[in-house]
């Protein structure tokens, strides 16, 4: 079974990278480039997995997090927070807005691929 | 998709945010700027620290992440943006493009970097925390509170030992995304396991709570693995669910064990949260913004290899020239064609008219990113000659073919440095003439019938037209004691050999004058013009083509050829009176045009047609004003047509042509050349373009 993966990040060079890394290892893979973008492809499909940044234009990540917890459709869909930041208080935030996993920039393709597999019951 | 390419698109999108972070910094800059325009500052610095990581561009990240950190102090209202603040933050600005460029070139940036680092961390002053670092990859559990762990009950179990672990999950558990069947499988990768799970608390269907956790699972292991490790499987759900993990008989309730590095996601639990609060974690961010960003709202774009505009270019041209070709050879054929298929040809030249221009659009771009370079090369060269100057720029979102923005970017730097070592004058000065002590230099670029015109001015003390004069004599580029008008001692200045500088500064004197900025923009088939005003300063005027690949022609015949003179430089077409020409030496003449005498080009004779006798009389004469000013009269037999025409080039296969800029193909698929009037008017591209010059002093 193809693994779908929402990739949110206002990066390019991001969003590519990830794209890059997941469907090489045989996932497809959605992008959006913001938060708000990312909420609304969330409501268009169903997906295994969510990755987003944190900082971002119109939405950030805490607001993608807490949008897809309350939203009453697939709101148990693993959200794996993928950023640079790396403070405690942060992570907190992220895990009390419903985040399952907190990812720090650079990223190496194989261990991204394989946390995504992990969390998305492979 | 390779690591090239993304490499690729890294610098592209570094391009993008470097131009985000230059316009975010002019609006901070006139005080206009708001939360919002921070934290876009603060983004576009963070995109580009997170993604230089990924490709190991460490000098590029620790740059960026003090900037960062500059900016979180900022947004967070730690820092004011005062004018020091802010530049120092334009400074950083460019440094980091610096830096970008220099990675992507693999050379050493080209000022030094640490003088800014330095400035930035003084901004930080107190708010100053040592720097650790970038974090390497690490999967950093969501952990909350710390539990005491007993070394001794971790310690390595024996081979083959069995582990019981007993999981229960809270609700939280599940509504974070967790899912119990992805840990037993992850169990079950470190060694032979059984699984049972524990039903007994799950209350009868009629009470059931879909949002509540009721079951608990028990596993057997069979592993080499420790307790510890095993522990580290259950990182991501720390704090979400009860773990106990027994060695053997001895049961002991533990959580993972804190720090240790770890070889992979799936088994680094990273520290159980230290008080201590991490140096490279910015201040909490905000509530949720909710306000709209237009600039970051980025229409969605599609990035295409240039070869392939280029060759949509051509073959649009091919259209244009087969749609005339068409109209052409249907005229030809003297039918009366029924009127629906008349209207049909001519939706077909519209609609290949509205392709051409689509396509041109393609290759256009703003010259926004040209202008904010031009902000830093005030900046350096103010900097330099100690003066205080400001760029105001407007009509940045002009459009220009790329292939213009691209060579105009060295002219222009040349142009902006003279205006500002050259033009604005030191302080003193300035307070002495009742100015501002503040230099004013303004750059604007506009589109205006069909051409893009950007001008350069400054509010200073405008030419010293004695001084030029003096050296024009002096240099031999005029006759000792010549008069000319104020508009010509001007254009002097774009002479070959001129250089106005007495002392030749380090900025703007590099041996280099105004005739290369001139060469430059005229290889782009543009002009370039002065105007100044004695006291209170010169505006340089560059005239550009919309597009390098569609030219506006007059279609004229020269003995017997067809021959296309570009629109842009004729400034008038007259049937002369004999009386207004007189002739000077054997074969040449002038003609009086109001007063004043212009020499009269035979294209025939300068193309090299000879013929028994010209007789200026029977021509027709194209007035055209070459880019220094000065006039000709250029002689033809017939003026046929006034049309666009795509140029193709013939100095790939050719070499240059003195006196021939291009060729096109005509409607009825004769090949045209397209004459360059600068080397005609110049004599064949051998004299200088003054020489006419000399000329018109002398006669008149």
């Amino acid at each position: 079974v193809t693994l779908r993966v929402l990739a949110v990040d206002d990066s390019r060079t991001i969003r590519d990278m990830v794209r890059y890394a997941l469907e090489s290892a045989g996932m497809s893979v959605v992008t959006a480039n913001d938060g708000e973008e990312g909420v609304t492809a969330f409501g268009a499909a169903d997906f295994d997995a969510v990755i987003t940044d944190i900082n971002m234009p119109r939405l950030d990540g805490f607001g993608v997090i807490a949008r897809i917890r309350s939203a009453p459709r697939n709101s148990r869909v693993p959200v794996l927070v993928l950023t640079t930041e790396n403070g405690d208080a942060l992570k907190l935030r992220a895990r009390d807005s419903g985040a399952t996993g907190w990812l720090v920039k650079p990223f190496d393709d194989d261990e991204l691929v394989d946390v995504v597999r992990r969390v998305a019951g492979r | 998709m390779s690591r090239d390419a993304l490499r690729d698109t890294f610098f592209c999108e570094c391009e993008d945010l470097l131009d985000a972070l230059h316009s975010g910094l002019a609006t901070l800059a006139d005080g206009t700027g708001d939360g919002e325009t921070v934290n876009a500052l603060f983004r576009a610095v963070h995109s580009i620290k997170g993604a230089a990581g990924a490709f190991g561009l460490n000098d590029l990240v620790r740059f960026a992440h003090r900037y960062e950190t500059v900016l979180d102090a900022l947004r967070a209202g730690r820092l004011e943006a005062g004018d020091d603040a802010v530049r120092i933050l334009l400074r950083a600005a460019d440094t980091l493009a610096d830096l970008v460029a220099a990675s992507q070139a693999g050379t050493d940036p080209e000022a030094p970097v640490e003088p800014v680092l330095v400035a930035l961390q003084a901004l930080l002053g107190a708010d100053a925390r040592p720097e650790d670092a970038e974090p390497a990859f690490e999967f950093v559990p969501l952990a909350l509170s710390p539990v005491a762990v007993d070394p001794v009950a971790l310690g390595p179990s024996d081979v083959g030992a069995t582990l019981g672990i007993r999981f229960r999950p809270h609700a939280g558990f599940y509504r974070n995304g967790h899912d119990p069947l992805s840990y037993i499988a992850a169990l079950e990768d470190l060694g032979d396991a059984r699984v049972s799970c524990d039903t007994s608390g799950l209350p009868p269907l009629d009470g059931y709570d879909v949002d509540g956790s009721f079951l608990v699972w028990s596993v057997e292991l069979s592993t080499t693995r420790t307790a510890a490790e095993i522990g580290e499987v259950f990182a991501f759900a720390e704090g979400l669910c009860e773990l106990e993990i027994s060695s053997g008989h001895d049961r002991c309730p533990t959580l993972p064990e804190p720090p240790r590095p770890a070889a992979g996601p799936a088994a680094a639990p990273q520290a159980i949260p230290d008080p201590v609060p991490s140096p490279t974690a910015p201040a909490p961010v905000a509530a949720p913004r909710t306000r709209q960003q237009p600039a970051a709202a980025a229409r969605p774009t599609l990035r295409v290899d240039i070869d392939r505009i280029d060759k949509l270019v051509n073959t649009v041209g091919e259209l244009i020239i087969n749609q005339a070709a068409l109209a052409e050879r249907l005229s030809d054929l003297g039918l009366t064609l029924p009127t629906d298929l008349l209207s049909d040809l001519d939706d077909y030249r519209l609609l290949a008219r509205d392709i051409q221009e689509a396509v041109m659009g393609i290759r256009a771009q703003p010259v926004k990113s040209l202008f904010q370079r031009m902000s830093r090369i005030v900046r350096e060269t103010a900097e330099a000659t100690g003066k205080d100057v400001r760029l105001i720029t407007t009509g940045e979102e002009t459009e220009v073919d790329k292939t213009v923005i691209e060579h105009l970017a060295d002219p222009l730097t040349h142009m902006i440095r003279n205006a500002v070592d050259h033009g604005i004058e030191i302080a003193a000065q300035r307070r002495a003439a009742g100015k501002p002590e503040r230099g004013t230099v303004r750059l604007s670029a506009e589109h205006q019938s069909g051409s893009v015109i950007i001008r350069i001015a400054d509010d200073g003390a405008g030419l010293d037209r004695a001084r030029i004069l003096e050296t024009a004599i002096r240099k031999g580029l005029l006759p000792p004691g010549a008069e000319p008008s104020d508009s010509d001692i001007d254009h002097l200045l774009f002479a070959p050999g001129f250089s106005t500088a007495a002392a030749v500064t380090d900025l703007s004197g590099r041996g280099v004058g105004m005739d290369v900025v001139k060469t430059a923009i005229t290889a782009l088939g543009g002009r370039v013009g002065i105007e100044s005003r004695p006291g209170n300063g010169s505006t340089f005027s560059i005239v550009l083509p919309l597009t390098l690949a569609v030219l506006d022609g007059m279609v004229v015949s020269v003995a017997g050829q067809t021959m296309v003179v570009p629109i842009s430089c004729i400034v008038e077409t007259i049937r002369p009176e004999r009386g207004s020409l007189k002739r000077i030496g054997r074969n040449n003449h002038v003609l009086l045009i109001r007063g004043t005498f212009v020499p009269v080009i035979d294209l025939a004779q300068r193309l090299g047609h000879p013929r028994p006798a010209f007789d200026p009389s029977a021509s027709v004469i194209l007035l055209v004003r070459s880019i220094s000013g000065a006039l000709a009269a250029m002689a033809v037999e017939r003026i046929s047509d006034h049309r666009q025409v795509v140029i193709k080039s013939l100095e790939e296969n050719y070499g240059r042509i003195p006196g021939i800029s291009a060729a096109t193909i005509l409607g009825d698929g004769r090949i045209a050349l397209i004459v360059d009037p600068e080397t005609l008017a110049a004599g064949g591209g051998v004299a200088l373009p003054d020489d006419k010059e000399k000329t018109r002093v002398e006669h008149v």
